[in-house]
């Protein structure tokens, strides 16, 4: 576990983003520490896919502020967002089919051979990054026959695994992965989780955004709980039970500054399957 | 890996072998073409003496050369994802603007020639443009283009067949000859241009987005690839390619002809498609093009060497067409 006062890698305060009359972020909060999976969940509409999107760059909030490494930052695009070490991988497994996995792994950033074949010929150096490409995939024990082989002659699970492996290959700072297993069988599902705690393990802290909430049991570290544009609750799994989590997501309960589970709705709780007691 | 520091973990595997030579024909999916061209090749070899000769190759290359260079814009446009009907037009009204200027305009030769080039340039470029910046899809885009390239070469040749071609625009015409056979120069420019560009599609950074941004445009654009300035790029690309064309065009005729090119378009797609392009974006390779432009050259010129009427060359055509589209067809099918 991270230690509470670690500098978090990344911190934003008040975002707000409307959209005319709707407000999708309303002075949310967020913070990813170092080394940790911080899952991000809550209902359709919570706001938190517009709360990654104004992580990323993919859109600029209207007002609050985003630190990386403590530093203010202001991503415009998601490509700013990419120079600063922060990598995404999207639901709908953004990989180029036709393309073989090597050539997934490096597409926008081809490396070229070095003397005047790089600089005058422009000539790729594809030896070095099928190398480079079959280290990352077997230090993240994907296992695949052959990295020529297109990307498209690939399961639903090995193809996440290589968007997953793009990603860790680039990422200085955090991954960011947006519904990785919503496209996915269980026994795939469960390769990419297995692959989330290895590159947490690897020192990238990771935020996992999912609608699964044993998937989100079984490798957060800490479960930001999004409703109505703002993070009502941070915990541990450990501390609190899956029908709490559901239950503050649904805004039947929050959660005290102690820590401590308070029923806001005790009908709505007993619904989502909180006893009455409130706490564990 | 990530960008400087090697990571400690050991784990390569020794050694990745490249992959082989099967392999790549096979992937790049040029082997089927292949076949047909070599099958076709052996058919006509054994109908008629004629047919296997030096001379006879060197005459099938010059027949194609024009819209085997046609069909080089027209891969990388469809390899995109996208389709130009416009370049057998642009072609046409870029010999019209190099030899016009040349002849009756007093301007230099080479000065006709590079605003023929510029011309062809930037219709591909405006192509580009309306497809990226609008955007609108490219068949509608180069549809429009082709009626208003048509009208231009018409008006500004005042219908008129252009002579009297100054040499340096027809050079490329001219012949060196190797062993017995002689061969153009423009035969030269043409299979230059397609090893050029099968570099360039296979063994840079730019082939690799191109075949990315046909493949799945927006994988392409959040890996950070500029997709639109890589399809104007290709459209500009193109137009460079039909403006070299329009001077091979002219090479060959030794006039410039408001006439030409007239169903190259099509004959340009038919040579792509043959080639194992797919039309739907994102796979094939401009050598498979060189061979389905040799395929239509070779079934064209073998069939008039045995003596079969023209129209039965345009029949074969149509059905290899719909024969290549639908293994691709069935080979996408499979591949999911």
């Amino acid at each position: 576990m991270t230690p509470a006062h670690a500098q978090p890698v990344m911190e934003a305060r008040g975002l707000v983003k409307r959209y005319g009359q709707v407000t999708a972020l309303d002075g949310a909060d967020f913070e990813l520490l170092p080394g940790e999976v911080l899952a991000v969940i809550g209902d359709n509409g919570a706001g938190k896919s517009t709360l990654i999107k104004a992580l990323t760059g993919a859109i600029v909030p209207d007002s609050g502020e985003i630190k990386l490494d403590g530093q203010v930052v202001h991503f415009r695009t998601p490509i700013d967002a990419r120079r600063h070490g922060i990598e995404t991988v999207y639901q709908d497994l953004a990989v180029a089919p036709a393309l073989d996995i090597a050539s997934n792994l490096f597409l926008g950033r081809e490396q070229r051979r070095s003397g005047v074949l790089g600089t005058v010929f422009r000539m790729l150096d594809k030896p070095a990054m099928r190398r480079r490409a079959a280290q990352q995939m077997a230090e993240l024990k994907i296992g695949l026959r052959s990295l020529t082989q297109a990307v498209e002659n690939l399961s639903g699970g090995q193809r996440q695994g290589v968007a997953v492996a793009r990603a860790a290959a680039w990422a200085e700072h955090m991954v960011i992965m947006d519904e990785p297993t919503a496209a996915l069988g269980v026994k795939e599902s469960g390769q990419v989780l297995d692959l989330i705690r290895r590159i947490r393990d690897r020192g990238l802290p990771v935020v996992l955004i999912s609608h699964n909430m044993p998937h989100v049991f079984e490798v957060a570290d800490r479960i930001h709980v999004q409703r109505l544009g703002r993070r009502v609750a941070v915990v541990k799994p450990d501390e609190h039970s899956m029908s709490e989590v559901v239950a503050v997501m649904t805004g039947a309960l929050t959660i005290d500054a102690s820590d401590q589970a308070v029923v806001v709705d005790q009908e709505a709780a007993t619904a989502a399957g909180v006893r009455p007691t409130g706490k564990e | 890996m990530a960008t400087t520091t090697a990571p400690p973990e050991p784990a390569a595997p020794a050694d990745i072998p490249p992959p082989s030579l099967r392999q790549r024909l096979l992937s790049g999916s040029t082997l089927g073409p292949l076949a047909a061209l070599i099958i076709a090749c052996a058919f006509f070899s054994l109908r008629t003496d004629r047919f296997l000769t030096g001379g006879n190759f060197s005459l099938i290359i010059q027949q194609v050369m024009v819209v085997g260079t046609l069909a080089i814009g027209q891969t990388l446009i469809i390899l995109t994802a996208g389709i130009d009907l416009s370049n057998g037009a642009i072609m046409a009204l870029s010999s019209i603007v190099m030899t016009r200027l040349a002849v009756h305009s007093g301007v230099p030769p080479l000065l006709a020639l590079l605003i023929g080039l510029a011309v062809a340039t930037a219709f591909g470029l405006a192509n580009g443009l309306l497809v990226t910046r609008v955007p609108l899809p490219p068949f509608i885009v180069t549809l429009g283009m082709l009626n208003i390239a048509f009208a231009l070469t018409h008006i500004y040749s005042q219908e008129q067949t252009v002579t009297g071609v100054p040499s340096l625009l027809t050079a490329l015409g001219n012949t060196f000859t190797l062993g017995d056979t002689d061969i153009t120069y423009g035969s030269i420019v043409t299979i230059g241009l397609f090893l050029l560009f099968a570099y360039l599609l296979g063994q840079t950074a730019w082939g690799r987005h191109v075949y990315a941004v046909g493949n799945n445009p927006e994988a392409a654009r959040l890996t950070g690839i500029p997709t639109n300035r890589v399809l104007v790029g290709v459209y500009a690309t193109a137009g460079l390619v039909y403006g070299i064309a329009a001077l091979l065009s002219v090479a060959r005729t030794g006039v410039g002809d408001p006439q030409a090119g007239q169903t190259d378009n099509l004959d340009s797609i038919t040579a792509v498609v043959l080639g194992g392009t797919s039309l739907f974006g994102g796979r094939g390779t401009v050598l498979g093009t060189l061979i389905g432009a040799l395929i239509v050259g070779v079934i064209r010129n073998g069939l008039q060497l045995i003596g079969v009427a023209s129209i039965y060359q345009t029949l074969i055509t149509g059905i290899l067409v719909i024969l290549a589209v639908t293994i691709d067809q069935v080979s996408r099918r499979r591949s999911r």
